[in-house]
């Protein structure tokens, strides 16, 4: 056990200085790392408990994706039906399911079959479950129903998520900050990290909003006063203005003139005239020529500008619009119009975002906490050091030797997984200190045994490191494995912690095996001992 | 003894012939009733489970000057936002605000931080907010309990195929125990049960297994060398044998805690107690007075009379012969 190979030697030390040596770049500044080479950038990174930020985490609104789903199905099916000429009633959209009923038995078979065509296989061509998008039942008695799969609801919600976070990067970039972090999680969900944001009100207001801007016609010909009572013309949606002005209401027509889509700028200014706040954006081709066309059609009559089912402001068409720009102007704050133009240079969210868990830690309390964590560190890091040194003596100042090494490996490994340190990643780490000497405990009282039992140092020494080695393996794999468990279920600085306990153990398990092996067969060869005495 | 002349702590004598099997009579009625009242407090008056299970808000703050807390509790209750409690937290100008969950999803409780932050102003650092709506809270919770549970049994696979399972059993039996009472402790303690505490939970299930281990390996270390030493007896030198070093780690880990439990931060007080009461008190006696007597019950060591005998025979008590050796 005591006989090291020059290779295995050199291969201990090695490792252990490389890994070290991952270590080195968090003693640098973020500009002297940025000029290492890619491969030596890694680094430990705060976590957000540390250096303050905010952590939210976003879900997309998976009812509104299905009853979006539901109605465009709906829609297809219209279309689908009144292209075949086909005579229905009945056509109504419910949960995932359409149903609609066919007039006449001579269609049915034209219908069912025409309605076929609207169920995909899911996932394209490389689709290979045979899933389709929806599945066409013959319901009986000329009914035909017509259900979204689950497969592609989730489909569906993956795309919008993948959306999203280009659009809500975007948004965020917007607000000036630091280098946000959005990652998706799970199906439908987006963990956005702000580090150094201690107030993520506004953020949470811009996100929040799915930003959905179109312009359409007002409906003048129908009565506000029926669609109060609930009335609504079924070609029409009854919108609301701006508070300020007293909620008016509004007969605007479903169909959409111009959609945010086509808008290539946005940008806060103020009007000449009034110095009121507005926003001035600018069409792209597409969204010109037909914005042109409308204006033309309609002057004299009032158009609306809808964001999310308000209506932002209702102006009349007083001349065709053809240059493709115009400008919104409808009771903004200055921050109003300067958010509203951020939300639609990035463009509207496929479905809305609800924010579902907020931790927010600010810059004093994350200081505070490097403060306390790294004082208790290196305090229980001194307590240990003494403790060993006054039981073993100079093998207690190898078991330092290699305790030292070690924290030095945990942050080498840390730094090459890019792992976060956290608040509870501290704890860890100090709790690694306090039982990595054990291995170096339970080695030294098993030699002590041996010793007792009447062997020679260096037997005493080997057989010591065979038996303890095998302990030392078996104690720590179970801790390993809480740690494991603890790192999938947990999230943030719990995570942390558990990545901490997990990577201590590893480089314990190692150090114990092979550095303080080497130290100690070293020793021996120096001192060639006859009679051992550890403590 | 000394090296290079200087006395050097000796924490255990090396002829220590404590009969720890002797007090299993004392500590199975003990921990069987310490057992039963931890479940008791478990579930009166419960755990204190904070945000992370039962959603709702969380709302460190530092004040210019020490805190009215009486004033921000009227203008925290005008807002119509349920329970909402106020507490001083360390020191007079910090509060910890709790507030419950909204009813109404978990846009409504974005909701109530707004209003919180609306009505409370400006002169005030916020250091800590947490919202956690009621869908996260609920996965958490479960997602803590399924990673104990998992933990828990992954921990009795492993020991399975390491030792018999009859040993597997006994740890498993004695680390439940060990959560246990834990649990009770919180219960008692009334310390926030979050994240942190099942992450507490799941580092005192591994170190106090890390001990039964220990121990452990020597026991079946012993159960193969000395075929015929009456069972007690076996276990009594085991556990002395390894006692040196289970003192002196445990020595080791209270010293981090203590530094961590005093220079660390109020911030993880809890967290810091959780552990020093499951690893160092519980885990240890635990190791010692629960996980090596259960093996007798459990059958370990019968039918070890029957054994062909090996020339390791005569040992009559593996520690009489060390000490005089040693000598």
């Amino acid at each position: 056990m005591l006989y090291f190979s020059r290779w295995k030697a050199l291969a201990t030390l090695l490792t252990a200085f490389f890994v070290c040596l991952f270590a080195v770049p968090n003693f640098f500044s973020d500009a002297r790392i940025k000029s290492l080479p890619v491969w030596a950038q890694r680094h430990v990174v705060l976590g957000l408990d540390l250096q303050g930020g905010s952590h939210l985490l976003l879900e997309v609104d998976a009812n509104y994706v299905r009853k979006e789903k539901a109605d465009a199905l709906r829609d297809d099916v219209r279309r689908v039906l009144r292209d075949a000429r086909v005579g229905y009633t009945g056509l109504n959209a419910r949960g995932l399911t359409v149903e609609v009923r066919i007039r006449d038995d001579a269609n049915f078979d034209t219908a069912l079959t025409k309605l076929r065509e609207l169920s995909q296989p899911l996932g394209g061509l490389l689709n290979t479950t045979g899933q389709r998008t929806v599945d066409v039942v013959d319901a009986g008695n000329r009914l035909i129903q017509l259900t979204i799969t689950q497969p592609a609801i989730t489909e569906r919600i993956r795309q919008s998520v993948d959306q999203s976070i280009q659009i809500v990067e975007k948004r965020v970039n917007e607000l000036g900050t630091v280098e946000p972090s959005i990652q998706r999680q799970g199906v439908d969900r987006i963990l956005l990290q702000v580090p150094g944001l201690s107030d993520p009100q506004r953020l949470i207001e811009l996100i929040g909003k799915t930003a959905k801007l179109t312009f359409r016609m007002v409906d003048t010909t129908g009565s506000v006063e029926q669609a109060l009572q609930g009335r609504v013309p079924p070609e029409d949606d009854l919108l609301y203005g701006p508070q300020k002005e007293g909620k008016p209401a509004y007969l605007i027509e479903k169909r959409v003139v111009v959609s945010g889509e086509d808008l290539t700028d946005a940008q806060p200014g103020f009007d000449q005239r009034t110095s009121e706040p507005i926003v001035s954006f600018k069409f792209n081709l597409n969204g010109a020529r037909k914005f042109a066309q409308a204006t033309q059609e309609n002057v004299g009559r009032p158009f609306a500008i809808v964001l999310d089912n308000d209506v932002i402001s209702a102006p009349v068409i007083r001349e065709p619009i053809l240059g493709g720009s115009g400008q919104i102007s409808g009771s903004f704050t200055v921050q109003g119009a300067n958010d509203l133009s951020i939300l639609l240079r990035a463009g509207a969210l496929p479905a809305p975002l609800t924010v579902i868990e907020q931790r927010v830690v600010g810059a004093g309390l994350g200081q505070d906490s490097i403060t306390n964590g790294t004082r208790a560190a290196y305090l229980g890091a001194l307590l240990v050091v003494l403790s060993m040194l006054l039981i073993y003596g100079k093998f207690g100042l190898i078991a330092n030797v290699a305790v030292a090494i070690n924290v030095a490996m945990i942050f080498g490994v840390l730094s090459m997984i890019n792992a976060t340190l956290t608040l509870p990643g501290i704890i860890g780490i100090v709790l690694t200190i306090g039982i990595a000497v054990d291995s170096n405990v339970l080695i030294y009282e098993r030699i002590r045994e041996e010793v007792r039992s009447g062997r020679t140092a260096i037997a005493a020494i080997d057989a010591g490191f065979t038996r303890a080695l095998a302990t030392i393996l078996d104690s720590n794999i179970t801790t390993f494995i809480a740690a494991f468990v603890l790192f999938f279920i947990g999230t943030g600085p719990v995570r942390g912690f558990a990545v901490t306990l997990g990577v201590g153990i590893v480089t314990t398990v190692f150090t114990a095996f092979t550095l303080t092996r080497l130290i100690m067969s070293w020793w021996v060869r120096w001192k060639r001992p006859q009679r051992l005495a550890i403590s | 003894m000394r090296i290079f002349g200087i006395p050097l702590l000796r924490i255990v004598p090396d002829d220590t012939k404590f009969h720890f099997m002797d007090l299993r009579r004392i500590s199975f009625p003990l921990s069987a009733l310490l057992s039963i009242v931890a479940i008791f407090l478990f579930f009166h008056p419960g755990l204190n489970l904070g945000i992370d299970f039962v959603g709702g808000t969380l709302i460190e703050l530092q004040t210019k000057g020490p805190a009215d807390l009486a004033k921000m509790r009227t203008t925290l209750t005008g807002l119509n936002l349920g329970d909402v409690q106020l507490q001083s937290f360390g020191s007079p100008d910090n509060v910890l605000i709790r507030v419950a969950q909204q009813p109404g999803g978990d846009a409504a409780q974005q909701a109530a931080v707004a209003k919180v932050r609306g009505a409370l102003g400006q002169d005030i650092e916020y250091r800590r907010v947490e919202v956690v709506g009621p869908r996260v809270s609920t996965e958490l919770l479960s997602g803590g309990t399924l990673g104990v549970i998992g933990a828990i049994g992954l921990i009795l696979i492993y020991l399975w195929f390491r030792f018999e399972w009859q040993f597997a059993l006994g740890a498993m039996i004695a680390n439940v125990h060990d959560l246990v009472l834990t649990l009770g402790f919180m219960a008692i303690t009334r310390v926030d049960f979050d994240l942190t505490s099942i992450a507490a939970l799941l580092t005192i299930l591994g170190y106090s297994l890390n001990d039964t281990v220990v121990i452990y390996d020597r026991i079946r270390e012993m159960l193969r060398r000395y075929k015929k030493l009456p069972m007690t007896d076996l276990l009594n030198v085991s556990i002395n044998s390894t006692l040196s070093r289970s003192i002196i780690t445990h020595l080791t880990v209270t010293l981090a805690l203590l530094a961590l439990f005093f220079f660390g931060g109020h911030a993880i007080h809890g967290f810091v107690t959780t552990m020093m009461f499951g690893v160092v008190l519980v885990g240890t006696y635990t190791s010692v007075f629960i996980a090596s007597p259960i093996l007798i019950y459990l059958g370990v060591g019968t039918g070890r009379k029957e054994a062909v005998e090996t020339k390791e025979e005569s040992v009559p008590s593996g520690n009489v012969r060390f000490s005089a050796r040693d000598a």
